[in-house]
């Protein structure tokens, strides 16, 4: 079962505490963006086979948005930390280049 | 030892003496015996021609059963060849599950190109063609879905024949149950665009529920059956023999089925697919053709596109065998879950998928216990059976939950993807689409399934009609 720690209550809480939110990091596009930059915000996702930034809320718990690096090969978590971070913070990058060393954010 | 080589000189000679007779005889003739296998011979543009090579297939009938069993079953040959790729082809499938060996054998068939190989990372039919729950049906209420699940569902009723291998099609008959009062007005509803659409179906009763499946329960507290939505001309089908069925026809007609061969990059020249890179060498091709389900996303990055698809994993199980109990399909779209009983007697359930992106081909035990509370409730005798097994699919989800049958940004390379929890069903219809695209360029079954609706807001929204199970 996938357990994941929330980063502003600290509980670890698995999977049937929380509510999946999907990929994490879109950059958003609305009114005066291009077709294809409104497209990509709502529809293109990366779905990688690997190492995968997402969005989850802590729905049983303190309610709360939050953000975790995880492997989506092996269900291995590298790190859970605030949804207020426009991109993946650099402990986060180096935890996860401490287990794959071929990994880069791209 | 003795013993086995005393058996194989007995089916040796019972051979000989049937060859024999059947040639002192002059009743059985060659052609029913080995004939060649007439492909592209009854429609297509090549009507009539054999078309490219063709390689002799063994006939399957009650008189080859008969021959072999006087040889002790001795004779049977491999029903596909395994071979090494060539350097070059007209045209490359990459994913040997259902989808991939329909758009195979149609393009062979339909279009006449043979020069084909079809690349498989594991083994042919591994993937989802053989994880899903078997459930064939097209009460779809977009027209565009009906169309091409429609044309899927009766591809169905005559591919055994067309095949020569018996998929066991079972038009045993499929019920959704409507347990809201908001889900009975949207079968209702369907109800009347599927008689729109020419598909067979009817919103029946309760009491009509009941006589179809004696052993559910209709007065459930909280989800009361209030009727369903009944297609008679739904069933099942035996999932392998569907992959097998298909790999047998194209390899029959000259194509490669290349298995544990994986893809591992996609070499274009001039904005169009020159050559694919895979563990066994690199592989020239005209045209490409990425129908790989689960890891969609992780061809079409190789050969530099994105997709409006997330990967999730699904879940199935059967429980022991018991005695024959239940002889339609029961669907329970609000609860999510679905059951039938399987030829050996197991009962097949599936339920709801996970809500994260997944690749790992296993899923979360709460949702089998949330799809397993479900339909206890709705049937209460299978409280004291016992979960055999389980497993896990990854399926591709898209935004709106309709396929994909598309031309991509990279000229000649096409893309079939998107089925996500309900594409079994359409193995037949989405080869026949993906094959005239292919050779084409359109394919009116294809044509509103075309990766630029996302951009230009033309959803099928089947999320809405289908709620989750498929």
């Amino acid at each position: 079962m996938l357990l994941l720690t929330c980063p502003y209550c600290g509980v670890s809480a698995d999977e049937t505490e929380l509510s999946p939110g999907g990929e994490a990091h879109l950059k958003r596009f609305g009114p005066g963006s291009s077709d294809e930059d409104f497209e990509g915000y709502l529809f293109m996702r990366h779905n990688q086979k690997g190492v995968h930034f997402e969005r989850w809320r802590h729905t049983y718990g303190c309610g709360k948005w939050f953000l975790a690096a995880r492997c989506t090969a092996t269900l291995e978590v590298f790190g859970t930390y605030g949804a207020q971070t426009p991109e993946p913070p650099k402990e986060i990058i180096a935890k996860i280049q401490a287990k794959r060393p071929d990994w880069s954010l791209t | 030892m003795t013993q086995s080589r005393d058996h194989l000189a007995q089916a040796r000679k019972a051979r000989q003496e049937m060859q024999e007779l059947r040639f002192a005889s002059g009743r059985f003739c060659a052609q029913i015996c080995r004939p060649q296998y007439p492909f592209a011979s009854r429609t297509g543009p090549n009507r009539g021609k054999f078309s490219g090579v063709s390689f002799a297939m063994r006939h399957y009938s009650v008189f080859a059963i008969v021959k072999e069993a006087l040889g002790y079953h001795q004779g049977w040959e491999r029903a596909w060849r395994n071979p090494t790729p060539k350097a070059q082809y007209d045209a490359i499938i990459i994913g040997a599950g259902g989808h991939g060996l329909a758009t195979a054998y149609y393009l062979g068939k339909n279009f006449g190109i043979t020069n084909l190989a079809v690349i498989e990372k594991g083994w042919l039919g591994g993937g989802n063609t053989g994880r899903n729950t078997t459930i064939i049906r097209s009460n779809y209420l977009q027209d565009p879905s009906a169309a091409i699940y429609e044309k899927s569902r009766s591809l169905y009723e005559t591919l055994s024949q067309d095949l020569n291998y018996n998929i066991m099609f079972s038009p045993r008959g499929v019920i959704m149950l409507a347990q809201t009062e908001h889900e009975k007005r949207g079968y209702l509803r369907t109800a009347h665009a599927n008689s729109l659409q020419g598909v067979e179906t009817r919103f029946i009763t309760p009491r009509e529920v009941k006589e179809l499946c004696p052993i559910i329960h209709l007065e459930g507290p909280r989800y009361p059956v209030l009727g369903g939505l009944w297609q008679a001309r739904g069933g099942t089908a035996r999932h392998d023999a569907v992959a097998w069925g298909y790999a047998r026809a194209c390899s029959a007609m000259g194509m490669d089925i290349i298995q544990q061969c994986e893809v591992t990059a996609i070499h274009r020249e001039n904005g169009a697919v020159s050559a694919i890179e895979t563990t066994k060498g690199r592989i020239g091709c005209n045209k490409l053709g990425i129908v790989v389900a689960g890891h969609s996303s992780h061809v079409a990055d190789m050969a530099g596109f994105r997709l409006p698809i997330e990967s999730v994993a699904l879940q199935a199980l059967v429980s022991e065998p018991i005695k024959p109990c239940m002889d339609v399909v029961v669907m329970a779209n609000t609860v999510h879950g679905y059951m039938s009983q399987s030829d050996k007697g197991e009962m097949v359930i599936g339920g709801g998928a996970d809500g994260y992106n997944n690749y790992t081909q296993r899923g979360s035990f709460q949702h089998i216990e949330e799809t397993v509370r479900a339909l206890v409730e709705t049937f209460p005798m299978i409280s004291r059976l016992k979960m055999l097994r389980q497993w896990g699919g990854i399926v591709d989800m898209t935004g709106d939950r309709s396929p994909i049958i598309s031309k991509t940004p990279v000229e000649n390379c096409f893309i079939n993807c998107g089925w996500g929890t309900g594409g079994f069903k359409a193995i037949p219809g989405s080869g026949w689409a993906m094959a005239e695209l292919m050779a084409k360029g359109h394919s009116p079954l294809a044509d509103e399934f075309g990766l630029n609706r996302f951009r230009e807001g033309r959803f099928i929204d089947e999320s809405v009609a289908a709620g989750v199970a498929h």
